[in-house]
């Protein structure tokens, strides 16, 4: 029962707060709101059992996406409302409920045919964290090595595209020429 | 009703989806689109997460947890372009980035 | 022998296409001359054939290549050269050749020299294929395309109004008879599974007199286009719009014979059904006594002798209805001899007279004109039938077969038109070349025309005076193919009776005419005569008003059906149709152009929606396998 009144509880929240999201005209609201949403979807993840994937959830995406998203938005004008033109709602709606149904229809028919077999089965008595290290390590290490290339190159990628003053490396001039600059620079001002 | 399954939780992940598309086909504003994108993620990780508890099966986590990696640098490098952009023209309307005529 | 049946062919079209290269530039003298060498190359080829032909009682058959094979169907480019197609390949050839030397001095001031001779060359190679195909398909091509350049030689002028409106209504009637003509060949090939000749005349005693019968019909109203027979006979008065030559060369003697030859080559067919040409020879009466009498009061000289020929033809379409193809044949041969030979001289009074063509302003021109006077005097006198020229052999030949086989009634018209024919042609040539001289009251000064044209007329007047002497051996040639009957009168008194009584009658005719028109006092008509007022005489001048009828009962009520096809169906209905799908197409592409704006928001909405478009056919086909069992 509890887990019932908890469901429908966060979802009703989950879904309150991923419409504002999507509808507000300050982008604000629409940053917080979302952050909202990640955390309580941590919570189904709980629900769920699936402990290990609710803290990453909570850790990687309200932590360090949303904290990447409120320094993107300390660039813009945020004071602005955003305005927008606003095209056929009904066309919008519509085809976005279409699809969505559509999406969830054709990948739970194998489901519905019972046709699933469990090919990493759960461990009785471990624990959800022990339970994914024990396929994460083992069978999908290729994989998560992958990810791990692919978090460096985008965290270059992110430095380098956002930073200032990137053609002057401190590393690489000498001495002498970091001595002069400071005093050219002393000069200048 | 009092017992959830999983039929629930794909339900909740259909409604997220939708909620998601909308966001994405309506906003002009490309920071905001980018939320709504986020938005479709994590209703996908949500019945990912669903049917591996309902089957036993830790595929489905998995899986939710390598899209959070890619959703992760995803969002990392997609501000920085949008950063770039926005030093350059100085906005990120959707409207104005339209340079061919149709 | 076959080289020569091909250069007797081609040579023809080689002289039309050379002519054409010079249809636009101004006149030069090559593209005339050398359109006429080459038909003297084909009437040389034509007579080295006739001698073979003669010699050796041989035919030469060739085919040529295959057109269609297609199923049951064959019909091969086939050419024959027999007696009969070698009689008239002689008379084309021959009178081609001296109307094309004709016409280098006829059009002389025109502007359109060369492309007169293009025409007329194409038109010579047409009448070739017709006579000398050996199907009724090639008969068919050349019928058509005499008929195409018959078209484009009346309206030659095309300048002129009259013209071309002559030419239009020449190919349209020739069109309506062309669509029985069509469905007759249609009949012979269902019924005999052929069009070679040979063959489906082999087949066709077999066949149901009924089928034959409406064989023979249809193909006769095909031939009634062509020879103008009632009612499809207006064109041919009409068609005089065109330069003389045009007249001489394809209504008196080639075109207009078409479908007498078309008669005498089915002679198998309508000798299985002898009431078919009781009907023709009947008809062809009826044409020889009307066109003979329109022809008495015409004040037009080339229409006289347009209703003269009308006349002729009628007569021989007496001859191949009675079952005397040969001597049929024989009259056409004749007739193309004086008849060219009388439009040749007209062309001459043409245009010594300024082109004046009322006769009645003319008059006393045989003491300027004399080469012309004695050529068409001559001519009249061979049209009218006095022996010893040439129509007296074959025009009394046919009065002696209407005689012999009792159609009595045929026997009188023929006889009463012989001598009306007389008084017209005497009418005119007494009009303009006896009497004083009327057309000094309108300041004309004719010459004689160049001595070349003469040179030109004069193989022609030997022909039209000697032809009758050839009978013998024309019988005796032409009868391995054609029924060999001959005619003859079965006592002696009554054929020196008929003959001695058809030339005192004829010749009275003549001394009327003469008395009329050259030793009394004659004015030129303005409409205040009695005679001119009278009926009888308007509506002989008027063509008995069958071209006013055929203009009000026929050409107006089409001409606005057509208009109102045109409005009602053809713009509301045809052109909607084709400009709606052009603006559907047009509306389509303006309304997806949005889809490459640029714009990521509208791109996001496609995608979307192609998803949406993409996932429910996948649904729908995975519910229709698994329901259906597609």
């Amino acid at each position: 029962m509890f887990e019932a009144i908890a469901f429908y509880l966060f979802s009703f929240l989950t879904i309150t707060m991923f419409f504002i999201a999507v509808t507000t005209s300050q982008a604000l609201y629409a940053l917080t709101a979302l952050a909202a949403g990640m955390i309580f979807i941590s919570a189904f993840f709980f629900i769920l059992g699936a402990d290990f994937l609710g803290a990453i959830q909570i850790v990687v995406y309200s932590g360090a996406v949303m904290a990447l998203y409120a320094f993107g938005m300390m660039f813009f004008d945020t004071t602005r409302d955003v305005k927008e033109k606003q095209g056929n709602k009904f066309i919008i709606v519509g085809m976005g409920v279409l699809a969505a149904v559509l999406v969830v229809v054709i990948f739970a028919a194998p489901i519905v045919g019972d046709n699933i077999v469990a090919i990493y089965p759960m461990i009785e008595g471990a624990g959800n964290t022990q339970e994914v290290g024990m396929v994460l390590f083992t069978k999908y290490l290729v994989p998560f090595e992958v990810a791990a290339v692919m978090l460096l190159v985008a965290m270059i990628a992110g430095i380098v595209l956002a930073g200032k003053k990137m053609d002057l490396s401190l590393t690489l001039t000498s001495d002498d020429k970091i001595e002069e600059d400071e005093n050219n620079k002393k000069v200048l001002l | 009703m009092m017992e959830i399954g999983l039929n629930h939780y794909l339900v909740l992940s259909t409604i997220l989806f939708a909620i998601g598309l909308i966001g994405v086909m309506r906003r002009k504003n490309l920071l905001l689109l980018f939320f709504a994108t986020e938005i479709l993620l994590n209703s996908v990780n949500i019945a990912f997460a669903a049917i591996s508890h309902y089957y036993g099966d830790l595929t489905g986590q998995m899986f939710a947890f390598f899209v959070i990696a890619i959703a992760a640098s995803e969002v990392a490098v997609g501000l920085g372009l949008l950063i770039v952009w926005h030093k350059r023209h100085g906005n990120i309307d959707l409207e104005t980035m339209t340079s061919m005529r149709g | 022998m076959e080289m020569f049946l091909y250069i007797a062919l081609f040579a023809p079209l080689v002289g039309s296409l050379f002519a054409a290269l010079f249809a636009a530039s101004p006149k030069t003298l090559v593209a005339g001359v050398v359109p006429s060498l080459l038909l003297f190359i084909s009437f040389v080829a034509s007579s080295i054939l006739l001698a073979y032909v003669l010699q050796t009682g041989g035919t030469i058959h060739v085919e040529m290549m295959t057109w269609m094979a297609t199923g049951n169907l064959y019909i091969p480019f086939g050419f024959v050269v027999d007696q009969v197609s070698v009689t008239m390949m002689m008379v084309v050839t021959l009178v081609s050749t001296v109307v094309h030397v004709y016409a280098i001095g006829y059009m002389d001031h025109d502007k359109s020299f060369n492309r007169f001779f293009a025409w007329l060359s194409a038109f010579v190679f047409s009448m070739l294929i017709l006579v000398m195909s050996d199907n009724f398909a090639g008969l068919f091509i050349g019928w058509e395309g005499v008929g195409l350049c018959s078209w484009g030689l009346i309206g030659f002028w095309y300048h002129k109004e009259s013209a071309t409106w002559a030419a239009n209504e020449a190919f349209i009637m020739n069109r309506i008879a062309d669509l029985g003509m069509l469905i007759g060949i249609f009949l012979v090939y269902w019924n005999t599974g052929t069009l070679q000749y040979d063959q489906a005349f082999a087949v066709m005693p077999s066949l149901d007199t009924e089928i034959l019968t409406w064989m023979g019909i249809f193909l006769f109203i095909g031939a009634m286009g062509k020879s103008a027979q009632f009612p499809l006979h207006t064109w041919l008065a009409d068609a005089m719009e065109g330069p003389t030559p045009v007249s001489a060369l394809i209504h008196a003697a080639t075109m207009v014979t078409a479908g007498v030859y078309l008669v005498v080559r089915s002679n198998p067919l309508y000798d299985l059904i002898p009431d078919v040409g009781l009907f023709i020879a009947s008809l062809g009466a009826f044409v020889a006594l009307f066109a003979a009498s329109m022809a008495l009061v015409n004040r037009d000289m080339k229409r006289i002798i347009a209703y003269s020929t009308l006349s002729q033809l009628g007569y021989m379409f007496v001859a191949a209805g009675l079952g005397a193809y040969w001597v049929a044949l024989f009259h056409l041969m004749a007739h193309a001899f004086f008849k060219a030979l009388l439009f040749l001289g007209a062309g001459n009074v043409m245009h010594a007279m300024h082109d004046e063509l009322d006769p009645f302003k003319m008059g006393g021109l045989s003491k300027v004109m004399k080469g012309t006077f004695i050529m068409m005097t001559l001519a009249s006198v061979a049209l009218a039938g006095i022996f010893p020229l040439a129509g007296f052999f074959s025009k009394d030949l046919i009065l002696e077969v209407g005689f012999i086989q009792h159609h009595y009634i045929i026997y009188s018209v023929l006889l009463f038109t012989a001598g009306l024919t007389a008084f017209y042609s005497f009418r005119l040539v007494a009009l303009i070349f006896h009497g004083e001289e009327r057309y000094k009251l309108f300041g004309i000064h004719p010459h004689e025309a160049y001595k070349f044209m003469l040179i030109a007329m004069s193989p022609l007047l030997i022909l039209a005076i000697v032809a009758g002497a050839m009978k013998m051996t024309y019988f005796e040639m032409v009868t391995a193919v054609l029924p060999a009957t001959e005619y003859h009168v079965h006592s002696e008194i009554t054929y020196w009776i008929m003959t001695i009584g058809t030339q005192l009658f004829v010749i009275a005719a003549i001394a009327f005419a003469y008395k009329k028109y050259a030793l009394s006092k004659v004015d030129v008509p303005d409409g205040s005569s009695d005679m001119e007022k009278s009926f009888i005489y308007k509506l002989l001048y008027n063509q008995y008003y069958i071209p006013h009828f055929y203009e009000n009962y026929f050409v107006k009520p089409y001409r606005e059906m057509s208009h109102a096809f045109w409005k009602e169906v053809d713009l509301l209905l045809v052109d909607a149709t084709v400009d709606g799908i052009a603006k559907f197409i047009y509306n389509t592409g303006e309304n997806t152009r949005d889809m490459q704006s640029g714009n990521l928001s509208t791109m996001l909405k496609w995608m979307v929606a192609g998803t949406v478009a993409l996932l429910s056919l996948a649904v729908v086909f995975a519910l229709a396998v698994r329901y259906l069992g597609v």
